[in-house]
């Protein structure tokens, strides 16, 4: 387990050493802010929450995460540097964790980079500081998920704009399954039980709580399964 | 040291591999040739423990690489075709980062194996620079580099001299004979003067078997007066 350490290192600094980790902070913080603002009306509720940025992350994820994770493996099939990684005296296993690690820290960063929104919200008012830290925690854990998913289809293939898309369809079909829109035609042709397990798997149904200040055991449970559900399908695909 | 047998890799209905059995002592180097696609490169990858064999086994220093790949890939210094590395670190960085994976987890001795690796293979003027920019001569010694870095027993290098200068290739030749004597070596080639020139054993592959496997001396033998390209065209020659 101590070969996490180094591959940790060269994935997460690998960001940094090349202008994707510019780009992408930059973007993402953006877009995170912008969509606040113009589509969660930040300011109209007039209450100092950040439930307006909070509330679109599921959807701002379903782009942007795909987009840090479709390199994640397929970039070592296309250099060839794969060969080079599974000849060091490295476990899959051990490979697939470090990797998805540095990922997921990468994405940690970029949202907790927008802590400007938090002196906004303090500046303007007096948040409630527990749903402020749930929100938060909850965000990294379903940025998590999605990256799972993200990092499986991208070992499935050598070409990113593939992993990209294939990424997107995935996060947005586990997305969906949580929305009215979208059981109310299920319950029409399943039982209601059926459909209800179904909006079950959504991230959405899980990330809500999050940010109402609410950590409920099976929102955890749901959230670390899908990740090591993820890591361990992540090991088969490159194993095979 | 290494003892190769009865290695198979299936593609679906083509036998890649068919039925390989060498073994390699210390102070051997072992020139395996044969015509692009005869499975050179696939052997190679299976005695590394980076494809898994259909069937047969390869065991490197008394490891089985189908038990325990970890303890092979240890033992192992490879250089993939065309050397591939990460691209956007610099050499320093790169070789810092096989160190570390190979165990030098200390900065001195850290530094000790890469100041050894600069060295041998005389990258020192381009230490700084990221491998993207570097010429292919450059980019196979970072290769190069990498796999004979933490000093291993078993080299096998595929394709060592491809893309070199004559003069490089000549460098790389007498770099490669003079660590010959404690460790055993097996390189691919296309070039049969190489073979004469460094290699103490030569085995060449044929539609996926060993069909020579002698001295040089001895297949320069089979047609005394005949050069080298002739007698490995009259062998080789059902595979065009």
């Amino acid at each position: 387990m101590s070969q996490i350490v180094p591959l940790f290192k060269r994935e997460f600094l690998g960001y940094f050493r090349s202008p994707v980790a510019y780009v992408f902070l930059s973007i993402f913080l953006i877009a995170s802010v912008g969509l606040a603002f113009f589509i969660g009306g930040f300011f109209k509720t007039n209450v100092a929450s950040l439930s307006s940025f909070f509330n679109l992350h599921p959807w701002l994820f379903l782009f942007l995460i795909p987009a840090a994770g479709m390199r994640l493996w397929s970039e070592e099939k296309r250099t060839g540097t794969i060969e080079l990684l599974f000849t060091l005296p490295v476990t899959t296993f051990e490979a697939v964790l470090a990797k998805f690690l540095a990922a997921w820290t990468f994405l940690a960063v970029a949202i907790l980079l927008s802590f400007p929104m938090i002196i906004t919200v303090a500046y303007l008012g007096d948040p409630d500081w527990g749903i402020i830290v749930t929100s938060y925690f909850g965000s990294i854990l379903m940025a998590g998920a999605y990256l799972g998913v993200c990092a499986v289809t991208s070992a499935m293939t050598k070409n990113q704009v593939i992993s990209f898309v294939i990424s997107v369809v995935v996060c947005l079909i586990i997305l969906l399954l949580g929305f009215s829109v979208f059981n109310e035609t299920l319950t029409s042709v399943l039982p209601i039980w059926v459909t209800d397990l179904i909006a079950n798997f959504s991230f959405s149904t899980h990330f809500e709580p999050f940010t109402k200040g609410i950590i409920d055991p099976k929102d955890l449970v749901y959230f670390l399964s899908l990740i090591g559900f993820s890591l361990f399908v992540n090991v088969l695909v490159l194993e095979r | 040291m290494i003892e190769v047998k009865g290695l198979v890799k299936t593609y679906g209905p083509k036998r890649a591999v068919d039925g390989v059995t060498f073994t390699v002592k210390r102070g051997e180097i072992l020139g395996f040739l044969g015509p692009n696609g005869a499975g050179k490169s696939t052997t190679m990858k299976m005695i590394t423990g980076y494809l898994r064999p259909t069937a047969g086994t390869a065991i490197v220093d008394g490891h089985d690489v189908a038990i325990d790949p970890v303890a092979v890939k240890r033992k192992v210094g490879y250089l993939p075709e065309s050397a591939p590395a990460y691209g956007e670190m610099t050499v320093q960085e790169f070789l810092g980062f096989i160190a570390e994976i190979r165990g030098f987890r200390s900065s001195q001795s850290r530094d000790a194996q890469i100041e050894r690796a600069v060295r041998l293979t005389h990258l020192d003027p381009v230490r700084h620079q990221s491998i993207e920019t570097l010429s292919k001569g450059f980019k196979q010694r970072v290769g190069f580099a990498q796999a004979l870095l933490h000093d291993p027993p078993v080299l096998i290098l595929d394709e060592p001299t491809d893309g070199l200068d004559p003069n490089q290739k000549n460098e790389v030749r007498s770099l490669i004979k003079s660590m010959a004597t404690e460790k055993a070596v097996v390189l691919s080639t296309h070039i049969l003067e190489e073979v004469e020139a460094i290699c103490t054993r030569v085995i060449i592959i044929s539609q996926g078997k060993v069909v020579v496997d002698e001295t040089p001396a001895q297949f320069q033998a089979r047609q005394p007066g005949a050069r080298l390209d002739a007698i490995f065209r009259s062998l080789t020659q059902s595979d065009t």
